[in-house]
């Protein structure tokens, strides 16, 4: 095969009308008759509704109507939840879009206010009386699941939703024989995804036909559809969802929400389209967010600093209710993943799901995976200053030996290729390690306080193989489908079920098709969010797109080359097996000149003037993809900080990063994504987190108070990479949009903690401010 | 009823006129009023930078304007960045550079550093990235904006 295309970083073909202002986001879409909606939201984390008066709001200018939760029971079902995990007592407590009796967040829909005009809803929401009886309120996880704690739901004792275990080995007794044993309480902040773009959604209900469109601000507009008409009661046919323009998500824009069915509920009742769309403060209120892990945790090792087990107790914040994927990230994506780079033959782990009193947790970039690597990376650090041994060489005695095709873990995944001590290397390398360790010795001499952190990290991606979905309580497939429809003049749109919204799927998928048949790049279009105009898709989430949208992709473009083969056989009067192909033309073997091109084909397929008998017109092909298994990109990362002792401030001073995400298609996008990936992992470990106070009040109310990454608290990130194929894939691609926020935040807190170990202070919560730290470090000055 | 005021505002070169409330905010005048989509609201706080426009000239947060404000202004947007299909050398930049993931951020980013790049010509990279301060991007982690910075600060040098 040549290679003309693939692996080359070309630029985007999205990017003309992002950079002109002339992509259409949901927002950005007014349709004749449209009228807008304003959601009030309750201002309590726990209380009881005594009465809802709607009157004098009723009565605003240009109010249309106001709804409550007692207008939207029964005509609307409650808010499911798509991932069932089995085996853990999971408690499904209804999600009502509207709540009627009870609220259990701040944020929490209580009224809808429908008017001419944004302006006029919003200024109508004032004027809703709400009479509450407010209650006790636990945001804590761990102490929402104690005896005594305020109780959210009635069938959901201890504010449990699930209990999930899992265990390989026999942990118990590796702690019994252990020689040395490390352990942390770490405390993983909430966090808030802040795409840039605030959800949005629009509802069009035509009553004659009995159509609902929905434009959404959607990460999947298939299982938005799916999860419409269980709610609404449309029938899924009679459902489209366009997810047009979507301005990042990270997760957080995967749930379906209420806001899309109180939109579809006043669209259905005034008979006229109806946008809503969020402010940022409502972002942070009802916008799910993520994390929220209290981690007890141990590691047991020998005196050789050979690992033997790992013992986790977890306490994971779902919030009030749980959302689409809720119960699925704390336990599938996260438990699995405890061996992480690492040989461990005995885990074990206890997850307590449990409800508290603040917005829905779902996925945010990472999903689990973060939570994880964290806490694996976090008591390698702790092992490797308990045996006085330097962390790296710790993670080399442990890391899994180099494999290729399949390597079985005891949680009972089987990882597919990896060569994880090259990446250590590779970066340790990169860095200049040991020069590293000098300069922080002298640092060290001169009173500095500086810290060196390495981690290395597994990701499951490509989710994923749809039985095994099944197994784990996933209400849905996994797989991917796309059509690829080349036009008579040899010009291709590509239909894909999957919905990219920033990852760069219109460039690389084009990448796709020119490499396969010998097509310009430009000359193919990727036509996506969409359920009318797109084969069936479960989303872009979890670093699939690519892996499995992708597979799919090259599976159907393949089906083309086959058909195209035979046609230019029956063209050229040559036996099909006597057709060769390269760089777009299919020849004669032995005499290139007897040949067709592509776009001959195409026309000739496209006419169908002289088909070989039995060949259907035309040039289309579909493909459906259901992986066999995960793919497991691998890295290293490892960043230097140096903390001001008088403040407390970190300085992140340098930051290096070597990701295997196996073939890459587009390699500038791939370093994009590791470099955002990268910031995004950053922030809880410096700046971010949600903050409650003891009423469950959201202290972090706005991007004033909650502290993003801003372009001056990141260093130039050194980014490479290796390539390790997936076995399994038909192009050896794994994924990479999570790679970066999965080790970067361990990377980073472990070099704070190293840059701190000499004045005797081993664990600070994240994220760690200047106040956090510099209280630590008085306190160790103090205290000793 | 609520009052409404006459306004006029040249946005881009065209003149848009109408009118208003006085609360109404100088964001939603382009978005609604215009129809010029392009520019951005993120975070109606003046934290994020989406929405930000040239007013008369300098930068402005068009989410912490009241159109009545602008009356008699000259705005400019990310509509009127472009000539045809000829890319402002930002815009080529952005591009060049991949310094643009889902885009949402990218006008008001666009808007901001064609300010720094008036003010500093020649920016080193930490000036870039104080420059950045008042925009957030949450795609990028701002690497491949620092760099499209350069290279156009460096084009819009004729280097």
């Amino acid at each position: 095969m040549t290679t003309r295309v693939f692996s080359s970083g070309i630029r985007r073909r999205e990017d003309p009308r992002l950079i002109t202002g002339r992509a259409s986001y949901t927002d950005d879409i007014k349709l004749p008759g449209m009228v807008h909606a304003a959601i009030l939201r309750s201002m309590y984390a726990h209380a009881n509704i005594k009465s809802v008066d709607t009157s004098a709001a009723a009565a605003q200018p240009g109010v249309l109507a106001v709804y409550t939760g007692a207008d939207t029971e029964g005509a609307l079902n409650p808010i499911p939840c798509a991932w069932l995990i089995p085996n853990s007592d999971l408690k499904t407590p209804a999600h009502p879009a509207i709540a009627k009796d009870r609220v259990r967040y701040v944020g929490d829909a209580v009224a809808v206010v429908v008017a001419e005009t944004r302006y006029q809803a919003e200024d109508a929401l004032e004027h809703i009386v709400v009479e509450y009886e407010p209650l006790d309120a636990v945001l804590n996880p761990k102490a929402a699941a104690e005896d005594g704690a305020p109780q959210l739901h009635d069938d959901a004792p201890n504010n449990l939703a699930f209990t999930w275990a899992v265990a390989g080995g026999d942990a118990d007794a590796a702690f019994a024989e252990a020689e040395v044993t490390v352990s942390d309480v770490i405390t993983l902040p909430r966090l808030i995804a802040n795409p840039m773009e605030p959800r949005s959604a629009i509802a069009q209900w035509v009553g004659a036909t009995g159509e609902l469109t929905l434009w959404s601000t959607s990460q999947n507009p298939h299982i938005a559809r799916f999860l419409s008409s269980v709610v609404t009661g449309v029938p899924e046919h009679r459902i489209r969802v366009i997810a047009p323009e979507v301005g990042g998500g990270f997760g957080s824009k995967i749930p379906y929400y209420p806001d899309e069915a109180i939109a579809a509920f006043c669209s259905m009742r005034l008979g006229v389209p109806v946008k809503w769309t969020e402010t940022r403060s409502e972002n942070y209120l009802a916008t799910t967010q993520g994390r929220d892990h209290i981690e007890e945790v141990e590691m047991a090792a020998g005196a050789d600093g050979r690992i033997t087990g790992l013992r986790t107790t977890v306490y994971a914040g779902l919030g009030a209710y749980l959302s689409t994927a809720g119960p699925g990230i704390p336990t599938i994506l996260h438990g699995l993943m405890y061996s992480g780079a690492y040989d461990i033959p005995n885990i074990s782990g206890v997850i307590y799901g449990v409800f508290n009193n603040g917005t829905p947790v779902d996925a945010y970039r990472g999903a689990g995976r973060p939570e994880a690597t964290t806490l694996i990376e976090r008591l390698v650090d702790l092992l490797a200053a308990r045996l006085d041994v330097d962390p790296v060489e710790l993670r080399r005695r442990n890391l899994i030996p180099k494999f290729e095709n399949g390597h079985d873990v005891v949680t009972g995944l089987t990882y597919d290729s990896g060569d994880y001590e090259a990446t250590l290397d590779a970066v340790l390398d990169a860095a200049g390690y040991a020069s590293l360790r000098e300069e922080q010795a002298r640092a060290r001499s001169e009173g500095r306080c500086v810290g060196i952190g390495v981690s290395t990290y597994v990701e499951i991606c490509g989710l994923g193989p749809s039985q095994v979905a099944g197994a784990v309580g996933f209400q849905g497939g996994l797989w991917e489908s796309a059509i690829v429809r080349f036009h008579p003049t040899g010009k291709v749109n590509v239909m894909v079920g999957s919905s990219p919204h920033g990852q760069g799927e219109e460039t690389t998928f084009a990448q796709i098709v020119a490499e396969e048949v010998g097509v310009d790049v430009d000359d193919v279009e990727i036509i996506h969010g969409d359920t009318d105009l797109t084969p069936m898709g479960w989303g872009t989430y979890g670093s699939r797109t690519t892996a499995v949208s992708g597979a799919a992709v090259t599976l159907a473009t393949r089906k083309i080359k086959d058909k195209s083969r035979a046609l230019a056989a029956h063209l050229l009067e040559a036996a099909t097996e006597d057709i060769e192909y390269a760089d777009g033309r299919f020849f004669v073997r032995g005499s290139p000149d007897q040949h067709k091109t592509i776009q001959d084909i195409a026309l000739m397929a496209n006419v169908a003037w002289d088909m070989p008998e039995g060949m259907e017109p035309g040039l289309e092909a579909s493909a459906f993809y259901d992986p066999p298994n995960f793919t497991y990109p691998f890295g290293a990362h490892l960043a230097v900080v140096e903390v001001d002792t008088a403040t407390g401030r970190i300085d992140l001073q340098k930051y290096y990063a070597v990701d295997d995400c196996g073939v890459q298609i587009n390699p500038m996008i791939v370093e994009g994504q590791v470099h955002g990936g990268v910031a995004q992992g950053v922030g809880p470990a410096l700046l971010e987190g949600v903050v409650y106070d003891e009423e469950g009040q959201p202290l972090t109310g706005t991007m004033l108070d909650y502290a993003l990454p801003r372009a001056d608290s990141l260093p130039d990130i050194v980014v490479q990479s290796s390539t390790t194929p997936s076995p399994h894939h038909p192009l050896g691609v794994k994924g990479v949009g999570e790679a970066g926020t999965i080790a970067s935040t361990p990377t980073v807190y472990n070099a704070v903690m190293d840059a701190l170990r000499p004045l005797g202070i081993n664990a600070i919560d994240m994220p760690l401010t200047p106040e956090k730290v510099w209280r630590a470090i008085q306190g160790a000055k103090n205290g000793g | 009823m609520i009052l409404k005021v006459p306004v006029e505002i040249t946005i881009n070169g065209k003149s848009y006129g109408g009118e208003v409330e006085p609360r109404q905010l100088l964001v939603h005048f382009i978005r609604e009023n215009a129809g010029l989509t392009g520019t951005k609201v993120g975070c109606d706080t003046s934290q994020c930078g989406a929405c930000t426009v040239q007013l008369d000239g300098a930068i402005a947060k068009a989410c912490t304007v009241l159109t009545v404000q602008a009356s008699g202004s000259s705005v400019r947007t990310i509509e009127g960045f472009a000539d045809g299909a000829d890319l402002h050398p930002l815009q080529e930049a952005f591009w060049n550079s991949h310094a643009l993931q889902c885009g949402y951020c990218t006008p008001g980013m666009i808007i901001a550093v064609d300010e720094l790049l008036r003010t500093n010509p020649s920016p080193t990279r930490e000036e870039i990235r104080h420059g950045l301060e008042g925009n957030i991007c949450r795609c990028t982690g701002y690497q491949n904006i620092v760099k499209a910075v350069e290279e156009a600060a460096e084009s819009m040098r004729g280097g």
